[in-house]
């Protein structure tokens, strides 16, 4: 029996070896199924979930008329925020003709143009009415754009994902992609969704927006975080929403 | 022919860069090799020779590979140390390494395992610091450990037999 040239059988297996290094994670999980039962007790108790603090200074914030200003937030939106569009709120960020929006650089324009003027991007009154804002569309599916204008960002986003940072030397691909449920010391890794942020973290005690955690995971890498509103940490913030598109957003979420 | 893996690793990595510079996002800072780094040299997916010509001591590499601020074996890996219960699982358990592997195979290991795997979580504890992308300033043209210490590492995991 003629065997078939061993060239023509190396194909297939080179073409699979292609795909399953150009795929990433399988299905999205939330980090909700890699936490403690404990932390996700908490987080699902409003009583027990301290990002619940963020939420209501969020609330009060939106629901504030600024002195000299004729509208709060809740003028237009609502004191609830019943009349922002929650299936709106899961496409951020979100490209606007110009370039990347995200859901805080919207909160701020809307301040610029109404309220008491933008606010730094770690302010805790930022990170508390993206925490209520994103709480409106609680349940709602991520559902970031991906083709389009997004296709290029989000190239650029996934390369800053990929590439290795500081004396550590890790890149995200390497705990999220390579070993969620595995350990790292009593932690059990997760895929790095964003479906909960801006989150309470546990470790350091504080409400978290998407941007920090990616600048406190690059500092455990010992390196040298990209600033805060950077076009690389809103691409990386892009590209890692969009890995969570199909899960629902669970802000304010507790995490480790 | 470690120059030449190392240039085809640079190569990748400034490749990386490249791309990401072509995309208008800024890149690494240049370093220099700091002057007390000891050149070291692969034979055979080993390093036969100890760093710096340096003798390791096995209970101090004990301490270190137990430190999270140093060594931090444990946050990847099991150690066949009692009372230890937070440990890592993604690296292989280190029970019996010293039997597995020879000493100069576990020094590759510990001072850039990326000789052997390009694509390994594993950091380099005594990678070319030259290699290293975007290192906070503190620790910018360092070693994640120092070849005393590294030696000392080694010293303690061939003891695990």
């Amino acid at each position: 029996m003629m065997l078939p040239d061993k060239r023509l059988l190396l194909l297939p297996t080179l073409l699979l070896a292609l795909l399953a290094t150009a795929t990433t994670a399988a299905e999205p999980r939330s980090g909700y199924e890699y936490i403690k039962q404990s932390t996700r007790d908490m987080q699902d108790d409003d009583f027990e979930n301290p990002g619940m603090l963020a939420l209501e200074q969020g609330r009060q914030l939106f629901n504030v008329t600024p002195a000299g200003r004729e509208k709060s937030c809740a003028a237009c939106h609502g004191s609830e925020g019943e009349d922002l569009d929650v299936t709106g709120i899961a496409r951020y960020p979100v490209h606007n003709g110009n370039g990347l929006v995200t859901l805080q650089k919207q909160i701020n324009s809307c301040r610029e143009n109404h309220g008491d003027g933008s606010l730094p991007i770690d302010h805790p009154d930022l990170i508390a009415l993206e925490t209520f804002v994103r709480n409106r569309a609680a349940g709602e599916v991520i559902n970031v754009q991906t083709d389009g204008p997004m296709a290029p960002l989000l190239e650029k986003g996934e390369q800053l994902y990929r590439l290795r940072y500081g004396l550590i030397d890790m890149s995200c691909q390497h705990c999220h992609d390579f070993y969620p449920g595995q350990r790292i010391r009593g932690q059990t890794i997760s895929q790095g969704m964003s479906n909960g942020f801006p989150a309470y973290r546990l470790d350091i005690g504080e409400m978290t927006n998407l941007h920090q955690r990616i600048q406190q995971c690059l500092s455990l890498m010992r390196a040298e975080p990209f600033e805060a509103g950077s076009e690389e940490i809103n691409l990386m913030g892009l590209y890692i929403m969009s890995r969570s598109n199909g899960l629902k957003i669970e802000t304010p979420a507790v995490r480790y | 022919m470690r120059y030449c893996r190392i240039s085809l690793l640079s190569g990748i990595l400034l490749l990386q860069l490249a791309l990401l510079t072509g995309s208008g996002i800024a890149t690494a800072r240049e370093q220099a090799l700091p002057d007390d780094y000891c050149q070291w040299a692969v034979t055979d997916y080993a390093i036969a020779q100890p760093l710096c010509e340096l003798a390791g001591d096995a209970s101090r590499g004990m301490a270190i590979a137990l430190d999270s601020g140093r060594g931090n074996c444990l946050a990847c890996h099991q150690l066949p140390i009692p009372d230890v219960e937070a440990y890592g699982t993604i690296g292989p358990p280190l029970s019996g390494i010293g039997a597995r592997l020879t000493k100069g195979q576990i020094r590759l290991r510990v001072v850039d395992t990326r000789e052997i795997n390009p694509m390994s979580i594993m950091p380099g504890f005594y990678r070319d610091p030259r290699l290293i992308h975007r290192p906070d300033k503190r620790y910018a043209g360092r070693t994640f450990l120092n070849a005393q210490q590294v030696e000392d590492v080694i010293a303690y995991l061939v003891t695990l037999k």
